[in-house]
């Protein structure tokens, strides 16, 4: 979703965020040991300096936090057991016992959200792991190979990119995971992870392509060639340090909405089901019972907004402190 | 100019066929039966498998079908369903009730976005400005499903403000709603874009010259200022306009409209590839099109920017 869109909020990035490391790199990696005092700081340390002062940054840091602890033991924060159903405190609105209330089959909400959390955090941080590393090679390879090679690949994912993304996702998983068709869990969340990939590789290979042009004819590459580094010495050790700055922002804010695709998907019919517990699901089962309990709805779908919330904003704040334009 | 939009042209021919290319394998290249569930329990006759499987070529491999399929849409033949329904008809019927909302949602989010934009870039760091900045990213955090419901619920059911679906004739003031769910998230992309542009603007030369000349502030910003920041607005609204067209399939399922995103969805869920295929081909290509359309503009509004 939105995929298009997001370019616009990193565009200020590739080309301040990669001049600036190329200023700082012959600094930062001749001087990488302990010369104690006023040492000069690379872009990432400047960047740290910058980002420790902002409120924005610790709030949406300690909630990302708090959700991959939820991820990782939800036993810490709840004791009751998601999948218990009792049909006679049907969706009861909130109360003591049950903080969310209880949803249709008489689960308790709360619980089923702290337990949804993985499904949503794992299938999002896979499919944004996924995409930068696809997209990311790619693009080094057109932007450094250039030619031939980059005219062919930048053709490609303009085709990939001419899908529209909801549209493109519903056709992939009505073909590989049809409703109704039996297939386990970690089938499906891969099945979800893949069609998430194929569609949103591009925009991550565009950045990549761009920051590592503007690289390419840095003097400290030239430098690097000139001592007699082969290709592979100069992307590993010199173009993919100082390029990956944008694609990390961007790919923090990727995880965001890569949450919402999945809670959207899940909705559709055509992503997570059950007996996997997620957001989206969640959200999906109340849709028929939103006039009657609203709550249904209310409460994974403000936990989506606020883990959204978080990776945007911490995406934003990482960019804001890269971006020398705003020191 | 002129070469730049030849070669611009050239360079969609293999978008385009790429696309509804992979659109068709994975529509037609799907494992299992096509004539599965079509025609009720008893499985469908000989003789209407032999006339499909003639028809569509479904007995040749995939690059003879998908040739004999570009053949007939270059002929403005959009085939049939299984039912024997003209595509094409089915498209004429939906697609108008699709512009209508895309204008909609155009409309208002180009608007709302853009007054919200311009306020909050004249005065940074001001309350307008933060509160812009708050809501907007908010909205950006909404799935826009999320945004339907509860708008829907709270404006529709609750207060009875608007009526919580449209009716069947799509009129414009019942498409206000959706057309404002639709339009949200790129309402929150123009008004940023809008506030960026502006603030970067704002402390160019020209505009210190204009309000040293002693021009009115109303006259610096509404000529000086505006014109040279709605540049990146304009173009983004250009490529939006191609995205809504075909991203309407949650805002049409939650309304009840009858457009083209849920004519998709239901021919996607009851596997009416023919349907499918021909609805995607018709998407890509306004999308497509208004992405070359946005290229051009910008070269147009920015004489800047050169084309080799």
């Amino acid at each position: 979703m939105g995929d298009p869109t997001v370019s616009s909020m990193v565009t200020a990035a590739p080309g301040g965020a990669s001049t600036i490391a190329g200023i700082e790199e012959p600094v930062s990696s001749g001087a990488a040991a302990p010369e104690r005092r006023d040492k000069p700081r690379g872009l990432w340390g400047d960047a740290w300096r910058d980002l420790r002062r902002k409120p924005l940054f610790w709030i949406s840091a300690t909630i990302i936090l708090l959700l991959l602890a939820m991820a990782a033991f939800p036993g810490l924060f709840t004791s009751v057991d998601p999948t218990h159903g009792d049909l006679s405190r049907s969706r009861e609105g909130p109360s003591a016992d049950a903080w969310f209330g209880y949803d249709v089959q008489g689960q308790d909400v709360f619980a089923r959200i702290i337990y949804g959390t993985r499904a949503s955090i794992v299938v999002s941080i896979l499919a944004t792991v996924g995409t930068a590393l696809i997209g990311g090679a790619i693009g080094v390879l057109g932007g450094f190979r250039g030619g031939w090679a980059d005219a062919l690949l930048s053709r490609i994912a303009d085709i990939f990119f001419g899908l529209p993304f909801l549209l493109g996702a519903i056709v992939i998983l009505f073909t590989f995971n049809t409703p109704g068709s039996n297939k386990s869990t970690l089938n499906i969340e891969l099945l979800v992870v893949t069609a998430l990939v194929v569609l949103s590789w591009p925009l991550s290979m565009r950045i990549m392509r761009s920051s590592v042009l503007s690289a390419k004819h840095a003097d400290y590459v030239l430098a690097a060639r000139a001592l007699g580094a082969g290709s592979g010495r100069i992307i590993f050790r010199h173009l993919i340090p100082n390029c990956l700055a944008p694609l990390l922002v961007y790919s923090t804010i990727l995880i965001g909405s890569f949450i919402g695709a999945e809670a959207t998907l899940a909705y559709l019919g055509v992503g997570l089901r059950s007996p996997v517990i997620s957001w989206g699901i969640m959200i999906a089962d109340s849709q028929e019972y939103i006039r009657v309990s609203p709550q249904l709805l209310l409460f994974p779908a403000s936990f989506v907004v606020i883990a959204v919330l978080s990776f945007v904003t911490l995406g934003e704040a990482v960019r804001e402190a890269l971006d020398p334009k705003l020191r | 100019m002129g070469r730049y939009v030849l070669r611009r042209l050239l360079q969609l021919i293999p978008v385009f066929f790429g696309t509804t290319f992979l659109i068709y394998c994975l529509v037609w290249a799907v494992p299992g039966d096509p004539f599965a569930s079509k025609c009720g329990e008893r499985g469908c006759p000989d003789s209407y498998v032999q006339l499909m499987t003639e028809k569509y070529h479904l007995d040749q491999s995939v690059f003879v079908q998908y040739y004999h399929y570009m053949l007939n849409l270059l002929h403005g033949d959009f085939g049939e369903t299984y039912g024997g329904v003209q595509i094409s008809s089915l498209i004429s019927e939906a697609y108008p009730n699709t512009v209508k909302l895309a204008i909609v949602a155009l409309i208002i989010e180009g608007v709302i976005g853009l007054t919200a934009g311009v306020l909050s870039g004249l005065r940074r760091n001001g309350f307008l400005d933060n509160l812009v900045l708050v809501s907007t990213l908010f909205l950006i955090a909404l799935p826009i499903f999320v945004t339907g419901f509860v708008l829907q619920w709270l404006l529709g059911v609750q207060w009875g403000i608007v009526s919580p679906t449209v009716s069947s004739d799509v009129p414009f003031n019942e498409l206000i709603l959706p057309g404002f769910v639709l339009g949200s998230l790129s309402m929150a992309y123009i008004a940023r874009l809008a506030r960026t542009s502006i603030a970067e603007n704002r402390r160019g030369d020209y505009v210190r010259t204009a309000i040293a000349k002693g021009l009115p502030m109303r006259r610096v910003v509404g000529i000086h200022l505006l014109r040279n920041s709605l540049i990146p607005v304009v173009t983004y609204l250009g490529t939006d306009l191609g995205a809504l067209m075909g991203g309407a399939i949650i805002t049409e399922g939650i309304f009840g409209i009858n457009g083209i995103g849920r004519q998709v969805y239901q021919a996607i869920v009851t596997k009416e590839g023919a349907t499918v295929v021909g609805i995607v081909v018709i998407l890509v290509m306004v999308y497509l099109l208004m992405n070359l359309v946005v290229d051009i503009l910008y070269a147009v509004l920015d004489p800047r920017i050169r084309y080799g």
